[in-house]
């Protein structure tokens, strides 16, 4: 899928606490959720309010450090924040986005090419991403196999919902 | 070439003879814990149309992150995790009166080497101190886990850690683990497995093992690990728990990075706002002034801990303009503390101790920091903002540091506190 949108450029080690602070974990309320979005990223205070569907997350390395939870990825999802390309991604992040059916694309060489307004395009198949402006792109990781599989099913629990009782029992 | 305790355990839960690194495995777990966030794994597993969860007997469920519920919201929660453990027949179920999930799924042989251990918690790395392969996932994945038995793993590369010499005075496992945070970044290990060995690591007891295995998650570690030894034997015993099963790495196994070190040049370290890779020496910060300490959780919060604080505390007053909050790791810790007298100096001094579980590690109760505070605190973690106010700051050292730190409302170098 291609996705086109604004980039809010963000910078190196972006912790979980940072795009989804501790203090809102028992939140369940999507809304709710999507106003606290990126909020503890320094000069991102505006994000939450700003941001418009569709737009885009270009970070520095590994984004998402931090803690399990699944709702960093899940506030990004909820703002209607398409997809977060990256230099790279922090594991546990990273694997809750493909099990959530999250576009995440990691592009190292993303450093210094997009700033914050940009209109980027994302093909997440491909992994290619490019300015629409200056048609200037820089290819990015294609997913492997079984993120793919998982991905293209809309996540883990489409991918498994998919399978019949029996072939969920031979799982 | 010979194979990495990873390699070997992995190789072994797939059923295949052999694995590289790269190669995607099917592995079914020997363990699966989740905390409060099995709200959330539950509110998942409910979606996937599967009415029983595949092995209730390995499921562990811990209540420690806000601990008595300190919300509604929270409350009902913990109401709905107590309703499905009941119905699903998981009784390794562990109400709010436990403590800290790690601890207690070590405390309780839950976890023994050799075992796959699933996490819906990025500290899961923590069981590597009884030498099992304890990895953390969101609780999606985990909800497919309960739902299937098995899930998927990329067989990560490793990194052999070799760390020699006797610790000096003042200078613990804490800060030997920051000093290699430090030096190997926050994504210094990212989708590694990190091996431990060496004399400092041969003479180290499960607590300082526990605090590397916990700490190496800070450098992006998948799993982090002591092999087993005549140490892990011995505390296997203490516990009256089996000795599961021993996959110790091969000498000429293949590492992407190897570390080594000497722990007797080591001085006690401070990580510095706002990322736990920003270590310095104690000497480099000191006299930095804070307005509170945390001695405790999952990183620091065992009896050898709350001992090493007491003793510098004992029979002296806590700074006035510091709060000292205490939280053991578990309740057989928070006995224990009260059997030897730790709690007694400790709250005699003018700490406040706080139950056992979380407490205000991840900002969530029992100690936020108001705006511009700053906190000196023997956990795992200093993001920015984490422990409350978006504008406060959060230092970790060792309980040595901390308990040294509260004496005088600054940061103090332990050795220079008699």
């Amino acid at each position: 899928m291609k996705f086109k949108g604004k980039a809010w450029v963000a910078g190196d080690d972006i912790d979980t606490d940072q795009i989804y602070h501790g203090q809102y974990l028992p939140l369940t309320d999507p809304h709710e959720m999507a106003k606290h979005a990126m909020e503890y990223v320094p000069g991102m205070d505006n994000f939450p309010r700003e941001a418009k569907k569709g737009d885009i997350v270009v970070a520095g390395k590994n984004f998402g450090t931090g803690s399990s939870r699944e709702h960093a990825v899940l506030c990004l999802q909820y703002l209607g924040v398409s997809c977060v390309v990256a230099q790279s991604f922090s594991r546990i992040f990273f694997r809750n986005a493909v099990n959530l059916g999250y576009p995440v694309i990691e592009c190292p060489g993303i450093a210094g090419r997009v700033k914050t307004g940009d209109v980027i395009e994302v093909d997440d198949e491909s992994g290619l991403v490019t300015s629409v402006a200056t048609g200037a792109s820089v290819q990015g990781v294609p997913p492997s196999g079984l993120e793919k599989e998982i991905a293209g099913s809309g996540g883990l629990l489409e991918f498994l919902k998919k399978k019949s009782p029996e072939e969920l029992a031979q799982l | 070439m010979g194979l990495t305790f990873a390699e070997k355990l992995l190789a072994a839960k797939a059923g295949e003879a052999r694995v590289r690194p790269g190669q995607i495995i099917e592995a079914s777990p020997d363990v699966a814990m989740s905390h409060d966030n099995a709200g959330l794994v539950i509110t998942q597993f409910k979606r996937i149309g599967v009415d029983r969860v595949w092995d209730p007997s390995k499921i562990v469920i811990p209540l420690d992150h806000r601990v008595p519920a300190e919300s509604t919201k929270t409350a009902n929660a913990h109401k709905m995790i107590r309703e499905f453990v009941k119905a699903q027949g998981i009784t390794a179920f562990y109400d709010v009166r436990e403590g800290v999930c790690h601890q207690v799924m070590v405390e309780k042989a839950h976890v023994l080497p050799g075992a796959l251990a699933l996490g819906t918690d990025s500290h899961t790395t923590s069981y590597g101190c009884v030498a099992a392969f304890g990895t953390g996932i969101g609780a999606t994945e985990m909800a497919a886990v309960w739902a299937t038995g098995k899930l998927w793993l990329r067989v990560p590369e490793s990194i052999r850690v070799d760390a020699a010499g006797g610790f000096p005075d003042m200078v613990y496992p804490k800060d030997l683990i920051l000093y290699l945070v430090g030096r190997l970044g926050v994504e210094g290990a990212n989708y590694c497995s990190v091996e431990f060995h060496g004399p400092a690591v041969a003479a180290m007891g499960i607590p300082g093992r526990f605090t590397l295995c916990n700490l190496a998650m800070e450098m992006g570690a998948k799993n982090a690990v002591v092999p087993y030894d005549r140490v892990t034997g011995d505390f296997l015993n203490g516990i009256g728990a089996g000795h599961g099963t021993a996959f110790l790495p091969d000498g000429d196994a293949e590492y992407v990075r190897k570390e080594i070190c000497d722990v007797s040049r080591l001085a006690p370290q401070v990580a510095c706002p706002h990322s736990v890779d920003n270590v310095r020496p104690v000497e480099e910060v000191a006299g930095k002034k804070i307005d509170q300490v945390v001695l405790g959780s999952c990183t620091n919060g065992r009896i050898e801990d709350l001992e090493v604080a007491a003793a510098i505390i004992s029979g002296k007053r806590i700074h006035p303009d510091v709060r000292m909050l205490v939280v053991p790791a578990s309740r057989t810790i928070l006995l224990e503390a009260m059997k030897c007298g730790a709690i007694q100096k400790l709250v005699e001094a003018g700490a406040v101790l706080v139950n056992p579980g979380c407490g205000p590690c991840l900002g969530a109760h029992e100690g936020i920091l108001g705006d511009g505070e700053v906190c000196l605190a023997s956990t795992n973690r200093n993001f920015k903002g984490r422990m409350g106010s978006r504008t406060s700051e959060v230092y970790l050292a060792s309980p040595a540091t901390v308990a040294a730190s509260a004496l005088t409302g600054k940061i103090t170098d332990p050795r220079r506190v008699g």
